[in-house]
C-alpha cells in the first residue's frame, strides 16, 4: 500500500490526515502520482461530491489517471507537472467561494505547494483537507544558495544549485513549501557520510 | 559620561573587543552553577545604573560598529529584513517605540522634535539627520521598520498577534544564532522554535506563550538566552554557516581564552500601540572566556554550567565538539569554591581563586 506513516517529528514538520468528504458546493481536488488513489478512496464513501469537483492532477510516472478519469469529476485536468498546473490552480482559487472545499493528496512537495497557493488565494491552511500519498521524497531549500530541490530522497544530498552537500532538516516553511537543507560538511569539509535513503 | 564607539570589526581580523566597563556591565545569564531552559521572564522596567538592563534600548560602545556590521550583511543579503504586507503599521510602531526611548533615554545622542506628523530624528553618533513625515513611507529613505533597525542595536523580530498565537510576520535579523528570518518568516511561535530540543517537552513554550500573549503596553519584559561562538562573529547566520562553520574547528588550548565566546542574547518584548504587535528585539553581547574569568565568580560558575549541560543542549547550541577543549580551559579559573546566587559578579564578597 502507498502510504507511509511519518515518525512523530517536530512543531514545524507538516502532519497528514485521511481525506474526508466534507458538506460543500464546490471541491477543489489537487493530487499528483499515487494521490489519485486518496481520491478513488473517497469517491468510494462520498461519490455525490467527486460528481461535483475540480480535479487537477499531475501523474507523474503513476497509471492512476484512467481510473480517476473514470470517477466523472465535473472538471477534469491532467498536467505533465506541478509549474504546468500552477496557473489554472491560481485561477480555480481565485474564482472559487470561501466555502470551497479543498482535498490535497500525493507528496509532500505537491501538498506544500498547493496549499501555499490557497493560503496566497486567502483559505485558513488549518481548513484545508491533506492526505499523503507515495514517495516519502522532500522538496528542499537549500539554505545558503536558497535554490529549491525537488524530489529529494535521499539524505544528505547534494543541492542540485550550488552543489554544497546538505542535510536534511525536518524544519520546514509553509510559505517556501520546502525543508530546510543545512550544509552538512561545513567543520569538516570533505567528510560526507553515506547518502541513505530517507526514513531507512 | 560620555560614550567613547569602539572602532573595530565583527569579521576578518576580528578587531572586536570589551573595555572594562563593557566586561563590568556584561549580562552573565546564569544565576546558579546550572542550567536548564526556564520561562525566566521579569519586567523590563529598568534596571541597576549602568547596567545593560536600566535603558530601554541599551546603547553600548559597540554601537557604530555593529551598525556598519549590520549595513555589511544587508548588502551582501536584502533578505534578512522582510516584513510581509500586513505589518506595515507595526513598523511605524517600532520606529516611534525606539526614537521616543532613545531620544529620552540617550538625550546627548539622539533628538526627536515632533510637530504633529511632521518629525525631525538626529542620530549623533551615526550622523544621520532625517526630516520625514510620520507614517508616510514615501519620506524615509527605507521603510520605517528597516530605517530605524539600521540605527539600532540587536536584532528585531516583530510578530503579528492572532489567533492566540504570535507569528513572525517581521524582522530584521543579522545578529542570530543560527536561524534564518527568510525560512522562519510566517511561523507561529511553536513552529519557529520547533528545532530547540528539550523546551517544548517541557511544556516551557506554551507557558512563555502565554506570558507573551498578555504583554500590555507599557509594560515590557526582559529574559537572557545564550549561546557560545568561536571568534566575535555576529552575523552566525545559517545562510553563511558554510562560510563560518569552519572556525569552529581553529581553537587551539594557547587561543581558546581570546577567540571562544560566550554569547548571550538579552531578549526584550514590547506591545506596540497601534498594530498590537508584540516587537522582540534581540540584543546580543559577546564576551570572551578570558574577559569572563576575570570575575572569579564567573570562571567557577561557567566551568561548571559547561560541564554539566546536557549533551542536547550542547549539541544545539554547537559546541559539543569543542567542549572537552573549553573544560580544560575553564577547569583552571574553578577551585571548587561555593558561589553565591544571582548573576552578579559580586567581586566585593567573592573569594580570589586559590590556586
Amino acid at each position: 500500500m502507498s502510504t507511509f506513516q511519518f515518525p512523530p517529528s517536530i512543531r514545524s514538520r507538516p502532519v497528514y490526515g485521511i481525506l474526508e468528504p466534507r458538506p460543500g458546493k464546490v471541491h477543489l481536488m489537487i493530487a499528483d502520482a499515487e494521490g489519485a488513489a486518496a481520491f478513488i478512496d473517497l469517491a468510494f464513501r462520498a461519490p455525490e461530491l467527486v460528481a461535483k469537483a475540480h480535479v487537477i492532477y499531475i501523474p507523474k510516472s503513476t497509471d492512476f489517471a484512467a481510473a480517476l478519469h473514470a470517477l466523472n469529476p465535473a472538471q477534469y485536468y491532467e498536467g505533465p507537472s506541478y509549474s504546468a498546473a500552477v496557473s489554472r490552480i491560481k485561477r480555480v482559487l481565485s474564482d472559487a467561494s470561501m466555502d470551497l472545499q479543498i482535498y490535497l493528496a500525493g507528496t509532500e512537495g505537491l501538498i506544500g505547494q498547493a496549499l501555499n497557493e490557497a493560503m496566497q488565494a486567502g483559505y485558513d491552511y488549518t481548513a484545508i483537507q491533506t492526505e499523503h500519498r507515495g514517495s516519502v521524497a522532500r522538496r528542499m531549500q537549500c539554505v545558503h544558495c536558497k535554490g529549491i530541490t525537488e524530489d529529494v530522497t535521499t539524505d544528505p544530498f547534494q543541492c542540485s544549485h550550488c552543489g554544497l552537500n546538505l542535510f536534511v532538516r525536518d524544519h520546514y516553511s509553509r510559505r517556501l513549501a520546502a525543508f530546510q537543507g543545512v550544509c552538512i560538511d561545513a567543520e569538516k569539509p570533505g567528510s560526507v557520510p553515506p547518502f541513505k535513503e530517507l526514513y531507512s | 559620561m560620555t560614550l567613547q564607539f569602539n572602532n573595530e570589526t565583527f569579521r576578518d581580523d576580528y578587531s572586536f573587543h570589551n573595555s572594562q566597563r563593557a566586561i563590568d556591565r556584561f549580562p552573565f545569564p546564569f544565576h546558579e552553577d546550572s542550567y536548564m531552559y526556564a520561562v525566566n521572564m521579569e519586567q523590563h522596567q529598568g534596571g541597576p545604573a549602568d547596567s545593560v538592563y536600566e535603558k530601554r534600548f541599551d546603547v553600548d560602545e559597540h554601537y557604530v560598529a555593529e551598525m556598519a556590521d549590520r549595513a555589511k550583511v544587508l548588502d551582501d543579503d536584502p533578505l534578512r529584513c522582510q516584513s510581509l504586507p500586513h505589518m506595515a503599521l507595526a513598523g511605524w510602531d517600532l520606529l516611534e517605540l525606539i526614537m521616543v526611548s532613545k531620544s529620552e533615554d540617550y538625550p546627548d545622542l539622539f533628538e526627536l522634535h515632533r510637530e504633529g506628523h511632521k518629525w525631525h530624528w538626529i542620530n549623533k553618533p551615526l550622523g544621520i539627520e532625517d526630516h520625514f513625515t510620520f507614517m508616510d513611507d514615501t519620506t524615509l529613505p527605507y521603510a520605517p521598520m528597516e530605517y530605524i533597525t539600521r540605527q539600532t542595536q540587536g536584532d528585531f523580530c516583530v510578530l503579528d498577534q492572532r489567533k492566540d498565537n504570535l507569528w513572525m510576520d517581521a524582522g530584521m535579523v543579522t545578529t542570530q544564532a543560527d536561524w534564518s528570518l527568510d525560512f522562519d518568516i510566517g511561523m507561529n511561535f511553536f513552529e519557529w522554535h520547533a528545532p530547540v530540543p528539550l523546551a517544548h517537552e517541557k511544556g516551557i513554550f506554551k507557558r512563555a506563550l502565554k506570558f507573551l500573549l498578555n504583554i500590555r503596553q507599557g509594560a515590557p519584559a526582559r529574559r537572557l538566552n545564550w549561546t557560545m561562538t568561536v571568534n566575535p562573529l555576529l552575523d552566525t547566520s545559517p545562510e553563511n554557516y558554510h562560510k563560518w562553520g569552519i572556525q569552529k574547528t581553529t581553537l587551539t588550548p594557547e587561543n581558546i581564552g581570546a577567540k571562544q565566546h560566550l554569547r548571550v542574547e538579552l531578549q526584550t518584548f514590547f506591545r506596540l500601540p497601534r498594530s498590537n504587535a508584540l516587537v522582540f528585539p534581540i540584543r546580543c553581547y559577546l564576551m570572551s572566556f578570558q574577559d569572563i574569568v576575570t570575575k572569579p565568580k564567573w570562571g567557577r560558575r561557567l566551568n561548571r554550567v559547561v560541564r554539566d549541560l546536557p549533551e542536547e543542549l550542547a549539541t544545539y547550541k554547537g559546541f559539543i565538539e569543542n567542549r572537552p577543549m573549553m573544560l580544560e580551559y575553564l577547569s583552571q579559573f574553578d577551585d571548587g569554591l561555593p558561589t553565591s546566587f544571582g548573576v552578579w559578579p559580586d567581586e566585593d564578597i567573592t573569594p580570589l581563586l586559590q590556586r
